[in-house]
């Protein structure tokens, strides 16, 4: 008897369930998709409106022309394009060997004292307002130089862009099967030519995204800057280049001026321009804010497509 | 004593161990710790030159912890050290002239699971060459495809050699980590529970494989698999852990007698599978 009621009983809890478990089910479903569209919308707008404010300053002349002075319409930006690829360029140079060796010997060692150091200030160097890492590159290098330079904005972007690589760098390694590095151990390779050879490749996606996100990171930076390549309207790649030419300078003492002069970027243009009391320059700032935007974006899907492009080559 | 059982035996000489003349690796009172913990002792064992030595017993008895000791690849465990001696041709591979590399050249290793690098399948064969200077392409074209030759892959891959060595299917992938540790011309390959990742058919091609390659070397294979021990391997050793949980051997002798005749209970009991 109390079988027979009992599995009655269950047979009702469970289509009671079955009905209160359809609602939940679809009120979650609708709550979560609307919070979702909710949260897409900021970026659309964004990407939307700076599109729409931005696009009209667009035309070659704005990437191939230099500011006129204040006052004047047309002109461009090539500085701030020059000088973000030069400073950004550097900090990658800067950041990228070290970050990933740190990477190497903290995915190798992760349980030693240097190891455990080096994730802890990783993770506080990550933490650290870019504002302050641009001070320190002040104290450390525009200070003693005495002028501002490209360079320095450089080892600022580079300080900044280091745990972002250690990190990814690191977590690619520890994704690389532990048998891959014994295989090779196992046929006699020293642990340097392991990691060269087969860890870094096997790890490379991944570091490689590492990279591309630290640089579309560091390019969208202002605040170090300000303290770093100050800005300079005036810098002319060109001019220094072809004088340089013409002066018989070498590479080196080109490459030099080049690093030394302070320097402008797009984020201290969009900065200063959008402050300024002329409509024409602020207008000006939104056509960088698009540029802005597209190298970023751009960066970002080109890291994707990488990625794709190598998982087809290793699946053959 | 007479056991019912349904295991094929590979068929040979039911030679005793003393009458084999040629022994390639030695151990004597082999201990392995980690840490303070012993994983192995009193290990005792003489493997012959050009068979097949299987080694069995249940999971966690230290099987593979006998089996990396014999290329130092338990050097890479931090905590882990070694007492006692094993002896390739007679000089201790622990000895303190010894070159680890030489060592591992000497003696080659297959894992569990097919672990080709991600380069292509001549890269992936040619690695090994090239660690100890090997450039000349001519002679790298010759030692890639002998080695794929040895390894029964040759002719699956032959139009593909610049493919990823990722691309191809599991049993293959095994087929060329095994060309990959033949290409340094090594004189003893272990062999760590090599086809359990793959499915039958790869695994018997595997197996036939391992039979030609015993004429020219010396193989010690760890496995799980009971009829595999004895398809394949002339030698089996048993073993089990102990009280203190240490790999012990509890039995050595020739694949025909530890499967028909077993010595120890424990021994019978396993390969007929009664327990493990």
């Amino acid at each position: 008897m109390t079988t027979t009621s009992y599995s009655e009983l269950l047979k009702k809890g469970v289509e009671r369930r079955r009905v209160s478990r359809k609602g939940t089910n679809g009120f979650m479903l609708t709550l979560t998709g609307a919070l979702t569209v909710l949260a897409l919308i900021p970026l659309f707008w964004i990407i939307g409106y700076v599109f729409y404010k931005g696009g009209s300053t667009l035309n070659l002349a704005f990437f191939t022309q230099l500011p006129k002075p204040v006052g004047m319409t047309g002109g461009g930006v090539l500085h701030a394009i020059e000088g973000s690829l030069i400073v950004t360029f550097l900090a990658t140079i800067m950041a990228f060997i070290p970050g990933v060796l740190a990477a190497f010997y903290a995915a190798r060692n992760p349980n030693t004292v240097l190891g455990i150091g080096l994730r802890f200030s990783t993770d506080v160097l990550s933490g650290v307002p870019s504002i302050v890492v641009g001070l320190f590159a002040y104290a450390l290098i525009v200070k003693p130089q005495g002028h501002y330079s490209a360079l320095a904005g450089g080892v600022a972007l580079a300080i900044l862009m280091v745990p972002t690589i250690i990190r990814t760098t690191e977590e690619m390694l520890k994704l690389v099967p532990t048998n891959l590095r014994e295989a090779s151990l196992a046929l006699g390779a020293p642990e340097w030519k392991t990691s060269i050879s087969v860890l870094l490749p096997a790890a490379m996606d991944g570091v490689i995204t590492g990279v591309l996100l630290a640089i579309a990171r560091a390019a969208g930076e202002t605040a170090p800057l300000l303290f770093t390549t100050l800005g300079n309207e005036r810098f002319d790649l060109g001019t220094i280049i072809s004088s340089g030419v013409t002066n018989h300078q070498s590479i080196i003492q080109i490459l030099g001026r080049i690093f030394s002069s302070p320097i402008d970027s797009l984020p201290l243009t969009l900065w200063k321009y959008a402050g300024m009391p002329y409509p024409e320059r602020v207008q000006q700032a939104w056509g960088v804010a698009l540029i802005l935007l597209i190298l970023v974006l751009a960066t970002n899907i080109l890291a994707r497509v990488w990625i794709e492009i190598r998982k087809r080559k290793l699946r053959g | 004593m007479e056991m019912n059982m349904n295991i094929e035996v590979k068929q040979n000489k039911d030679f005793t161990v003393n009458e084999m003349a040629e022994i390639k690796v030695r151990t004597s009172q082999l201990s392995v710790y980690y840490g303070k913990f012993r994983a192995l002792t009193d290990i005792n064992m003489e493997i012959h030159d050009r068979k097949i030595t299987a080694i069995i017993g249940p999971s966690g008895c230290g099987k593979s912890t006998l089996l990396r000791s014999f290329n130092r690849m338990n050097d890479l465990t931090p905590s882990a050290h070694v007492e006692g001696k094993i002896e390739l041709d007679g000089e201790d591979i622990y000895g303190k002239n010894v070159d680890v590399v030489d060592i591992r050249r000497r003696i080659g290793m297959v894992f569990q699971r097919p672990n080709p690098f991600p380069k292509s399948i001549y890269d992936n064969v040619a690695y090994g060459p090239r660690l100890y200077g090997i450039r000349q392409r001519n002679h790298l074209d010759g030692i890639v495809e002998s080695s794929l030759k040895q390894s029964a892959l040759w002719d699956e891959v032959k139009d593909k050699l610049h493919q990823s060595g990722m691309s191809l299917s599991g049993g293959q992938q095994q087929r060329l980590c095994i060309a990959r540790a033949l290409a340094v011309q090594p004189e003893v390959i272990l062999m760590d529970e090599p086809a359990s990742a793959l499915d039958p058919i790869s695994t018997l091609r595997i197996e036939e494989l391992m039979h030609d390659l015993a004429k020219s070397y010396t193989i010690i294979i760890v496995t799980h698999n009971m009829q595999q021990a004895a398809r394949v391997s002339d030698f089996t050793a048993m073993m089990m852990i102990d009280e203190t949980r240490s790999g012990r051997m509890i039995e050595y002798n020739t694949t025909n007698i530890i499967f028909t005749r077993p010595q120890d209970k424990r021994t019978e009991d396993y390969v007929t599978g009664r327990f493990g």
